[in-house]
């Protein structure tokens, strides 16, 4: 059985649904991702264009973008990271809380970019664990949705989602039934 | 513009004859006060750009190059300034909007604004130890800790230099055509590490 897979079972009387906790997590997980813009350069502008309606990211679920780490879980680094910058945008990071993914949108986010320099971050993988890379420069807003339906499908498929390693350590979630 | 009105009340400025509009190199000690006399006795009222510049080969390396506007006259006026031991007069105080020009101008080059109401860098962070545009700094960058220590010793990354040889925009194996964009200064790259 694929982890994302479901069962019903008409068999069974009423409506009831047999599944595993993993699947039901990740899929709920999946479709309500809470996008932080961090926004830094031009692929910004991309990145609002996907949030309106002519691309529209409402129809996969993560319409709801917001500006405080706290209540987002997946940062969407849209532009050049400056070393000056770095910093920000780790402790922005490391205020999310977890489960937590990072998207890198462009070239610039993705690998410097362009910006090979004494000023320019090489890639924001190199101070965040990134985990789709969308590539353009600046991407798309199609590029862009399919970036963020990559990372839903990762997040579907991930393993032991109760369960996660963070920076070495085991975070488990409990279920109070 | 009234030249004569300029070279006659500060007699060391020297007219280098500019081909787009009139240019003076103006002694440092004469700068505000020639910068006041264009203001308000010519209509210079716009500080359109101030910059620094660096000439390796000239006695003084730094300078100062401004352009103001008048906004009645419609025209330009360049002044050039040596900056001796680095060293130039702030017009922050005539001209408000040369308040971050300078600023950047000390970040890049290191050119101290006398009397300048916020000198601190704009574009590197606090606490940089080089000024990139200086000739001799190299393209590349040099190595210098991250500016936020924490994130330095969770994330172990330092502010790394990134040749342009072995870069995205550079083939392997030598250029594939005239128009392939590249470094000029390839002195230190990954193929000749610096000595």
């Amino acid at each position: 059985m694929v982890k994302s897979d479901f069962g019903y079972n008409s068999k069974v009387e009423g409506e009831v649904i047999v599944t595993r906790a993993d699947a039901v997590v990740n899929w709920v997980r999946s479709h309500s991702v809470w996008p932080m813009p961090m926004g830094l350069a031009c692929c910004a502008i991309e990145l609002m264009a996907s949030g309106g309606s002519r691309f529209d990211i409402s129809r996969f679920g993560m319409e709801v973008m917001r500006f405080s780490p706290r209540q987002a879980d997946c940062m969407i680094v849209a532009g050049t990271v400056t070393y000056k910058m770095a910093e920000v945008v780790r402790r922005i990071y490391d205020q999310m809380a977890e489960p937590k993914w990072v998207v890198a949108m462009g070239a610039c986010a993705s690998t410097g970019g362009m910006y090979r320099s004494y000023a320019t971050l090489q890639g924001v993988d190199n101070i965040v664990p990134v985990d789709v890379y969308i590539s353009g420069c600046p991407p798309r807003p199609e590029a862009l949705l399919d970036g963020m339906m990559l990372l839903q499908e990762k997040i579907r498929n991930e393993g032991g989602s109760l369960r996660r390693t963070f920076r070495g350590r085991t975070v488990e979630t409990k279920i109070v039934s | 513009m009234d030249a004569a009105t300029l070279l006659s009340r500060f007699p060391a400025t020297q007219d280098l004859a500019g081909k787009d509009m009139p240019t003076f190199r103006v002694a440092g000690a004469d700068l505000l006060a020639a910068v006041r006399f264009l203001r308000d006795e010519q209509g210079f009222d716009l500080l359109a750009d101030l910059c620094g510049a660096e000439w390796p080969d000239r006695p003084t390396r730094f300078g100062v190059v401004l352009h103001l506007l008048s906004t009645a006259g419609k025209e330009y006026v360049r002044l050039h300034v040596d900056a001796v031991d680095d060293r130039v007069p702030s017009v922050a105080a005539l001209h408000p909007g040369a308040n971050w020009h300078e600023r950047e101008a000390f970040d890049m080059f290191g050119i101290v604004f006398e009397g300048h109401p916020d000198p601190r860098r704009i574009l590197m962070w606090d606490g940089y130890p080089f000024h990139p545009l200086r000739k001799d700094f190299p393209l590349a960058g040099i190595e210098v800790p991250l500016p936020a220590a924490d994130v330095a010793a969770v994330t172990g990354q330092t502010v790394e230099p990134a040749p342009m040889m072995g870069g995205p925009f550079v083939s392997p194996g030598g250029k594939l055509s005239e128009g392939e964009p590249s470094a000029l200064d390839q002195s230190w790259t990954e193929q000749h590490p610096k000595a």
